[in-house]
């Protein structure tokens, strides 16, 4: 479906047209048309999950930040913000240097055992997040230990699967002449790492880490099991509303978390081209 | 010989040298690996197995009721016979523990699970346990000898030879009252000073009714003269004794344990591991005469392990419909123009679970921005909106979208390798453009359809967040049931088995995966 051949029939042009605008386009709306309704809905006056009269006029008097307001003076949101921000750096940092380090030594030529390695450390994101949940919640309580630290553990050991598999693709393209080059002209094996390897795979390693921190971020399940009302984070704050009574607050949160994704996917992208730039090799 | 070999410089064989460079390797790769292997095996992996393990453990049952299950197992489970008087006495023994330790009602909530009723029966019986007339024993051995009261006498039985194998109901009823004892007065009390209540002189004179004459005549003629004549005449006197009237105290207490099944019930879950919750998971329950459907209107796990299946197959149905157009713009536009592209599906990648779950049932609900819609463009008229969400339709749709991206990024990845000069020479050997995609396009892209297709629907089985909050009552999956069980009704046994048959199918299609794709080549973005 590249570009139209210049000798195209009428009825090829007319699938071409209607598969790229109107087939695909649908599904892009589909994909993308929820999340940015709720960008607008979130700027309501009113108490209501829809588009009023006033609204649809585009008349200034039919939106305001109240819900934002509420969002940022309500004592139960800013101490799930704060919570959030608290449990998700630590959490990547546990599960960035755990991953990069095993991911390192999974791609050295002989891992006796790979391929059952692989498969246990990949299991946190492939077993279903209540089961994972539930027997953190039992094991963890049982070991007595419970709150900040217990959300900690389980999000890093959840977030390490996407540390593996991003910092693993970067070293897939790791030319090993560069660490033998740096060898033979006499620098230690750890001089070799930071020197040379680390600079080449720190695009892979930062975006496994963006990865670890957006499933701490967005993990629901284990703070539900392993927390309490001092713990909440913002998606644990949210999906009690939701399940509750649904404040139009949670349109202004999820507006903010929308734009902390946007953040983080641009970061992404900017590292990905770099990447590319630097070695013609895909880091993400 | 050796000069036969290769060597290196320093005159090693260069053969053991290469093998001492792998072995190093192979070292350093391992010693890389082992700290997040340890991280994984300790805080997600023995969670996982210790859960797991609660699909069989049973120990509550045996540990509250030592004496009785124990005594069980030589009743004939499949006659028409209440057990034994001594059953009966072993029971008000263990119960009178329970109660004391508050550990009748666990039990009674244990047992509920598997036959509704119990769990009433035990906090009945626990309250009236006490109040039980237990001293008839008692009195019958006292009187035949008084040292039968005394600490001595007691500490002279628990030396003999023959205790505990020949008094095992004896020895488990001591090890009761002392308990018993214990946390009634105190961790320090002296029990050299005390003796037993009456339960547990029931409990000695039901086994004198089972020791041998040869054990008679070795207690009876014991070198320690305290157990020689706690027990020279006993054989016979105590054939007079009073046969105890437990089972007529505890039946009065409550007409449940006059039935049968209360009694095949407590037979069936004696043991320390059962494999009960694995057949609740699927409406049935093993009873004495084997497994049997549970009643019509208790079924409910075999139809939501099918509806959480049948669901899954139907929005991976879904996700490649809707995901293969997209995957196929992306992977022949150019780059430029794909990478911009690629955004609208990594937004919602990257966009959070419960911000686009909340999206959808703000849009969804009947007063919400597609109903609105559809009612004033006419399709729908306002009192006729459609119920979209809190149903399967609500699960369906919301989880299509959440897991879309997860079908289009492995099937552009495989797309993109697929050179364009196929497609064009099967065209220009005549193949008409429906011919060229069907024989030569789409068979190549199966693997990216196989590669999506086990992802999006290994992680839609096992979803609990999206259909818990748009799913209502129609649309829950099986992992919905497994929350209710863990923080809900409590019956973790029971989700443990939920959750070890979910884990299963996960692990095969895990394995699968691995085979079709491997693990390696998981692609993120």
């Amino acid at each position: 479906m590249a570009a139209l051949p210049i000798y195209a029939s009428t009825g090829q042009r007319i699938w071409h047209y209607t598969f790229r605008y109107v087939i695909c386009g649908a599904i892009f709306f589909f994909l993308i048309a929820p999340i940015l309704v709720i960008i607008p809905l979130s700027f309501n006056a009113q108490d209501f999950f829809t588009f009023t009269e006033k609204m649809l006029k585009l008349d200034p008097d039919g939106y305001s930040t109240k819900h934002y307001v509420d969002f940022f003076t309500s004592s139960d949101w800013q101490l799930a913000f704060t919570n959030s921000f608290k449990i998700a750096p630590m959490a990547t940092l546990l599960a960035t240097t755990f991953g990069t380090l095993a991911a390192i030594g999974l791609s050295q030529p002989h891992v006796p055992f790979r391929r059952a390695i692989m498969a246990i450390l990949i299991s946190p994101m492939i077993v279903p997040l209540i089961i994972s949940a539930a027997g953190m919640y039992f094991f963890y309580t049982r070991i007595g230990l419970q709150g900040y630290w217990a959300i900690v553990l389980a999000h890093a050991v959840l977030g390490t699967p996407f540390v593996i598999i991003t910092v693993t693709a970067t070293l897939v393209g790791f030319d090993k002449s560069l660490t033998y080059a740096a060898a033979s002209l006499g620098a230690t094996p750890l001089r070799t790492f930071f020197k040379v390897q680390m600079p080449l795979i720190i695009p892979g390693v930062v975006s496994g880490a963006l990865f670890a921190f957006i499933t701490s971020f967005d993990e629901v399940v284990a703070v539900l099991f392993l927390g309490s009302a001092k713990t909440k984070t913002l998606p644990w704050q949210m999906f009690t509303g939701l399940r509750e009574q649904i404040s139009p607050t949670i349109l202004a949160v999820a507006t903010v978390m929308i734009i902390v994704s946007a953040l983080l996917l641009t970061v992404l992208e900017l590292l990905r081209r770099r990447s590319e730039r630097l070695r013609g090799v895909t880091a993400i | 010989m050796a000069s036969d070999q290769l060597t290196t410089h320093d005159g090693k064989s260069l053969h053991k040298s290469l093998a001492k460079a792998l072995r190093r390797e192979k070292r350093r790769s391992l010693v890389l690996i082992a700290p997040l292997l340890l991280f994984v095996v300790v805080t997600f992996l023995s969670p996982i197995g210790d859960m797991l393990f609660r699909s069989v453990e049973n120990s509550v049952v045996p540990e509250t009721l030592p004496g009785t299950t124990r005594a069980l197992q030589s009743w004939d489970a499949t006659g028409t016979e209440l057990p034994h008087e001594q059953v009966f006495a072993l029971l008000a023994d263990d119960m009178m523990l329970a109660q004391e330790l508050k550990l009748h009602t666990r039990l009674g909530s244990r047992l509920n699970y598997d036959r509704p009723g119990m769990s009433s029966i035990f906090r009945k019986s626990g309250r009236r346990i006490k109040k039980m007339e237990s001293d008839a024993h008692l009195d019958a051995f006292t009187g035949f000898n008084p040292s039968w009261a005394t600490p001595a006498g007691w500490a002279a039985l628990r030396d003999s030879e023959l205790w505990p194998q020949a008094f095992p109901a004896t020895a488990i009823a001591f090890n009761n009252w002392t308990r018993y004892v214990k946390s009634d007065e105190g961790e320090n009390t002296d029990l050299s000073t005390l003796t037993p209540y009456g339960f547990t002189y029931s409990a000695l004179y039901y086994d004198l009714q089972q020791l041998s004459d040869e054990q008679w005549s070795d207690l009876a003629g014991s070198d320690d003269s305290t157990l020689a004549t706690l027990f020279s005449g006993l054989s016979s006197t105590s054939a007079s004794f009073p046969k105890g009237d437990y089972k007529e105290q505890i039946l009065a207490i409550d007409d449940g344990w006059g039935e049968l099944e209360t009694w095949q019930t407590l037979y069936r879950l004696s043991p320390r591991y059962v494999d009960s919750y694995y057949w609740a998971s699927i409406d049935r329950e093993s009873t004495i005469n084997g497994i049997v459907h549970k009643s019509e209107n208790e079924r409910i796990y075999v139809k939501l392990f099918v509806r959480t299946f049948g669901m899954s197959l139907l929005i991976t149905f879904l996700c490649i419909l809707l995901g293969y157009p997209i995957a196929y713009l992306l992977a022949t536009l150019p780059t430029r123009t794909s990478n911009l592209l690629l955004i609208f599906v990594l937004l919602p990648f990257w966009t959070s679970l419960l911000v686009r779950t909340s999206a959808w049932k703000v849009l969804l609900q009947q007063q919400g921005v597609v109903n609105n819609m559809l009612v004033k463009i006419g399709i729908i008229g306002d009192d006729s909106r459609l119920a979209l969400i809190n149903n399967m339709t609500g699960t369906i749709i919301t989880m299509t979208h959440i897991l879309l991206p997860f079908m289009i990024l492995p099937l552009f990845s495989v797309m993109k390798t697929i050179s364009p000069s196929y497609v064009r020479a099967a065209k220009s050997m005549g193949a008409t453009d429906w011919t060229a995609f069907r024989k030569i396009y789409f068979p190549n892209t199966i693997p990216g359809i196989g590669a999506g297709s086990i992802l999006v629907f290994i992680l839609s089985i096992g979803y609990y967040i999206t259909p818990e909050l748009v799913g209502g009552t129609k649309g829950v999956f099986i992992s919905n049931r497994i929350a209710y069980h863990i923080s809900s009704s409590l019956n973790w046994g029971l989700a443990a088995a939920l959750a070890a048959i979910l884990l299963g199918a996960v692990l095969i299609l895990y394995w699968a995966y691995d085979r079709v794709v491997g693990i390696d080549n998981v692609k993120l973005g």
